[in-house]
């Protein structure tokens, strides 16, 4: 059970400058514990007491998890996660 | 210091201009580790808004997407302000999260949707840090 993640630039730092990398868990939340536990303070960039971060857009394969389950979006192996941040601002 | 070729200044303006009074919006790509922009990429403000602009979220997948298969990166980000000056907003600040880019405000404040004056500034926007920077416009 193995998904790839890719990783933006801006959090390349917690991940030794990797772009991508893998991940596993049943779920989005899951996925993001699970990297967290080898990219300390990585889930911190991308959840908060809410759930996604509102800057922060997250993919499974091709549709943003927004649309889908959350965080609760089930993960598959083989499914390829892409974390971008929002362009935007005011 | 951002060089930028004059049509690449044009085009942004111009588009600024087009979708005055909200906010315009995108991407100006060039080769990974380059620090030249050369692909124009108008972008389409979500938001249609005076005061917010966000890339609609599907078609933010597909620049990165096609920026990765080019072997480029978005080297400059641009925006405009229709009311204020063409200096980034808190919001701007709070939302910017590429630290390698140009990040490029063109302001209509004077001109609207007219030919006339318009401001056109870059900056860094590092760790919530803003800085100015030259621009210098290549033939």
């Amino acid at each position: 059970m193995s998904v790839e993640v890719r990783i933006p630039t801006i959090l390349r730092s917690y991940t030794g400058g990797d772009k991508n990398v893998t991940g596993e868990g049943a779920d989005l939340r899951a996925l993001i514990v699970d990297l967290d536990a080898r990219y300390p303070g990585i889930a911190d960039r991308l959840v908060d007491e809410q759930g996604l971060r509102r800057f922060v857009n997250v993919y499974l394969n091709d549709e943003d998890v927004r649309f889908l389950g959350g965080l609760d979006t089930v993960v598959a192996d083989g499914d390829s996660v892409t974390i971008l941040p929002a362009v935007a601002g005011g | 210091m951002l060089r930028i070729r004059a049509e690449l200044v044009d085009a942004m303006a111009a588009h600024a201009r087009a979708d005055h009074p909200d906010e315009a919006c995108g991407v100006i790509a060039g080769p990974e580790g380059s620090d030249r922009p050369e692909r124009f990429i108008p972008m389409v403000n979500a938001a249609r808004s005076p005061t917010f602009y966000e890339f609609d979220s599907a078609d933010l997948l597909r620049l990165y997407r096609e920026m990765e298969d080019l072997g480029e990166e978005p080297v400059v980000i641009y925006h405009s302000h229709t009311a204020t000056e063409a200096y980034p907003s808190r919001t701007d600040v709070s939302y910017a999260s590429e630290p390698l880019a140009h990040y490029v405000l063109v302001s209509t404040r004077e001109c609207g949707p007219e030919e006339g004056p318009v401001e056109v500034r870059s900056y860094r926007i590092v760790d919530g840090v803003v800085t100015e920077e030259q621009i210098e416009i290549v033939a």
